[in-house]
């Protein structure tokens, strides 16, 4: 099938590999990709915001381009959760409620689309490093996506998946704007989250959401951990 | 300390998420919960279902609030309980102040009263002249530290026991005794003193059943209890939204509100209080006033959108769970109520415009509203509280979000950001990276910038010549 894909401004400018890595790993499936380059965001941080009206002047063109799609794929659960949930709040009562609703039923996660839509659970790959998940809470809460790439995770061969054992399922506190508008509460709080990845004694943190990576890359980097940070597109292309 | 609620809360919230010694405490409190409440949770036959039957319950009650305090009027009023309706925290407060007066009371004694905290009860009745002890053992802790309650279920959960024993030494001559046990024993000493002495006995609600006119109330130390029925008055002050339709929805709300908010099974005492003493009763007072207070709720009932807030039963679970909760502390709020649904209600209660930070304040994690038992669409209200400040005004930001839409939207004007950002990047990184000049200070004073690719994916997509 065509696959049309979402490649938002921060994957586009520091997440080109992972990007690149979904392309890769659609392709070898036999899916032809198609990437709508003027579309460089969702409109979600004017709506995170509260600026709807903005958002929206941001919505409308994504939402025509995609409406002609067959499945639309994301690399970023938050960017997916906007699509998917906030766009039909957002339309509401607007002239494109109904697209809005169209859209968001063909808007896929990338583990999510791998495993639940195409059935997809082993891609090949090989990655001999021990590796922690961390759920976004826009993929985990929004789109409840839990299994998918610990699935795909799981399949990669020699790769260990230890599992955090505090701070589970907490939020690496980026929050978009959040993270610099309240600037140490998001540090306190990524600082929880950096700690419980080291304690699960993982070499890698993999992420379906690249902006939680950036976020916890900022923070790793800055206190001199050595604990690298991934996105899954990037591990399932390792071989 | 900055004079407005945001300028505060940026300050103290700023303070206390670097407060390693508070984030241990914190953190160590809240694992012995979910360690408590996971298997809790397991051992009913769907706790999801149970959430769904609360919601669904708590929808009809506020959905025909009307009918059901009425209900709740005329049954009370048959056992003889005084019922009082009030607008806002000045008819209550009035109604209170008047009732003690017509009695001639002097001493009070009051039992985890949230919603006296709304209507500034204590500073009130103080100035009065009247003595106010708190009973709660948390509560009262926080009353001799002269400071608000921290979490609305756990008032000194921030203090350790050395804290706690030092406070005691201070305030009331007693030793340094550091077993908890002990201390419980003190408090209790100091206690039981005061319910003897006390005139009147002010409790708050956590449900009113509207089919019986009773109303519930939930504790773990029994001083509730004493509260009720050892002053010769009783006054018990609950917002209207705490009714539900039937007695028989208790079976499911008080095993739920315990396990959600302690871990337990049940909460230790459940007592429910149908009316003063009834002739041929050995006990119990001789009033029973119930103050029904409003302040600002028909506001939020009003809200088709943001209704369910009222659903809340107070359980606290979603400051349990909040990591910006465990960041910040509950002082930080300022508020009543803290944590996310403080942050959600607390605008319709105080003003939007004043309070709209707390909806800011939040990376939008929602764990709140996955634990809720009441299934309040908690962070979803935050967006929508943002939303409506914005709305009613949009101040510089309004702009700066126009001019992002304005560059997204044109390929042209995105690329030449990014260039500039690749070709800003190392400047940055030389001349003002982490220094006071820095436009994205917030950022690195605490994280090192994302590291900008060599190629961007759009650049690689059209090198290799697309799809
Ligand atoms: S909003 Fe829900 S979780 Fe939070 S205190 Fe109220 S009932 Fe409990």
């Amino acid at each position: 099938m065509t696959v049309t894909l979402f490649v938002p401004c921060f994957m586009d400018a520091v997440y080109p590999a992972a990007a690149m890595g979904m392309v890769t790993v659609l392709e070898r499936l036999g899916h032809r990709i198609d990437f709508p380059e003027e579309l460089a965001c969702c409109g979600q941080p004017p709506f995170n915001a509260g600026h709807w009206a903005e958002a929206r002047e941001m919505a409308r063109p994504v939402l025509k381009r995609l409406a002609g799609a067959e499945v639309v794929v994301i690399g970023s659960g938050s960017c997916g959760a906007m699509l998917k949930v906030f766009y039909r709040e957002l339309f509401a009562g607007e002239p494109e409620e109904a697209m809005a609703a169209e859209v968001a039923g063909k808007v896929w996660e990338f583990s999510s689309f791998l495993v639940d839509r195409l059935g997809v659970t082993d891609v090949g790959a090989r990655f001999a490093r021990r590796v922690t998940f961390h759920d976004g809470c826009h993929g985990l809460r929004e789109l409840k996506i839990k299994s998918a790439p610990r699935v795909l995770l799981g399949n990669v061969r020699d790769l260990e998946l230890v599992e955090m054992t505090e701070a589970v399922e907490t939020c690496c506190g980026f929050g978009g704007t959040f993270a610099t508008k309240h600037a140490a509460v998001s540090t306190a709080m990524g600082e929880v989250k950096c700690a419980a990845a080291v304690a699960s004694g993982a070499e890698v943190v993999v992420s379906n959401d690249a902006s939680c990576l950036m976020h916890l890359r900022g923070l790793l980097v800055r206190q001199g951990v050595p604990l690298q940070t991934l996105h899954l597109a990037e591990v399932l292309v390792q071989s | 300390m900055s004079a407005t609620p945001a300028g505060t809360f940026r300050e103290e919230s700023g303070r206390v998420a670097g407060d390693l010694q508070h984030r241990r405490r914190i953190a160590a409190a809240m694992g012995k919960y979910e360690t408590a409440r996971g298997p809790r949770q397991g051992a009913f036959l769907s706790w999801e279902l149970g959430r769904q039957a609360l919601a669904d319950t708590k929808w009809e009650a506020v959905n025909r609030l009307d009918e059901h305090l009425e209900r709740f009027e005329k049954e009370a009023t048959a056992r003889g309980t005084q019922v009082h309706w009030c607008r806002d925290a000045a008819e209550a407060r009035d109604a209170i102040v008047g009732i003690i007066q017509r009695v001639g009371a002097r001493r009070i004694v009051k039992s985890k009263v949230m919603t006296s905290e709304e209507i500034h009860l204590n500073s009130l009745l103080e100035s009065l002249g009247f003595s106010v002890v708190e009973s709660d053992l948390g509560e009262y802790i926080q009353q001799l530290k002269d400071e608000p309650p921290y979490h609305f279920v756990f008032p000194c959960m921030h203090l350790s026991r050395e804290e706690i024993s030092g406070l005691f030494h201070d305030k009331l001559g007693t030793a340094e005794e550091h077993d908890p046990e002990a201390l419980t024993m003190i408090a209790r000493r100091v206690l039981r003193e005061k319910y003897v002495e006390a005139d009147i006995g002010i409790t708050g609600a956590n449900f009113v059943v509207a089919e019986t006119g009773m109303i519930s109330i939930t504790e773990n130390e029994g001083n509730a209890r004493l509260t009720a029925a050892l002053p010769r008055v009783m006054i018990s002050l609950v917002g209207i939204e705490k009714v539900v339709p039937r007695l028989g929805d208790l079976a499911l709300f008080l095993p739920m509100l315990a396990t959600a908010g302690t871990g337990q099974p049940l909460t230790c005492y459940n007592t429910f209080y149908g009316g003063p003493r009834q002739p041929g009763e050995a006990d119990g007072p001789e009033e029973w006033h119930v103050i029904l207070l409003d302040n600002h709720r028909t506001e939020l009932l009003a809200d088709p959108e943001q209704r369910d807030a009222l659903h809340c039963i107070r359980c606290g679970a979603c400051l349990n769970v909040c990591p910006v909760f465990r960041a910040i502390g509950g002082l930080s709020y300022g508020t009543t109520y803290q944590g996310p649904v403080g942050s959600v209600i607390t605008p319709h209660l105080r003003g939007l415009q004043d309070w709209k930070h707390l909806s800011g304040a939040s990376s939008l994690c929602g764990a709140c509203t996955d634990t809720c038992p009441v299934k309040i669409d908690l962070h979803h209200h935050l967006l929508h509280n943002r939303r409506n400040a914005a709305r009613e005004r949009g101040g510089v930001e309004r702009w700066v979000w126009k001019a992002f839409s304005f560059v997204m939207r044109r390929p042209f004007l995105y690329r030449m950001g990014m260039r500039v950002a690749r070709w800003g990047r190392p400047l940055h990184a030389a001349l003002l990276e982490g220094g006071v000049l820095d436009p994205v200070r917030a950022w690195t004073m605490s994280r090192e910038l994302p590291e900008l690719a060599e190629e961007t994916f759009r650049e690689r997509w059209k090198r290799r010549g697309g799809g």
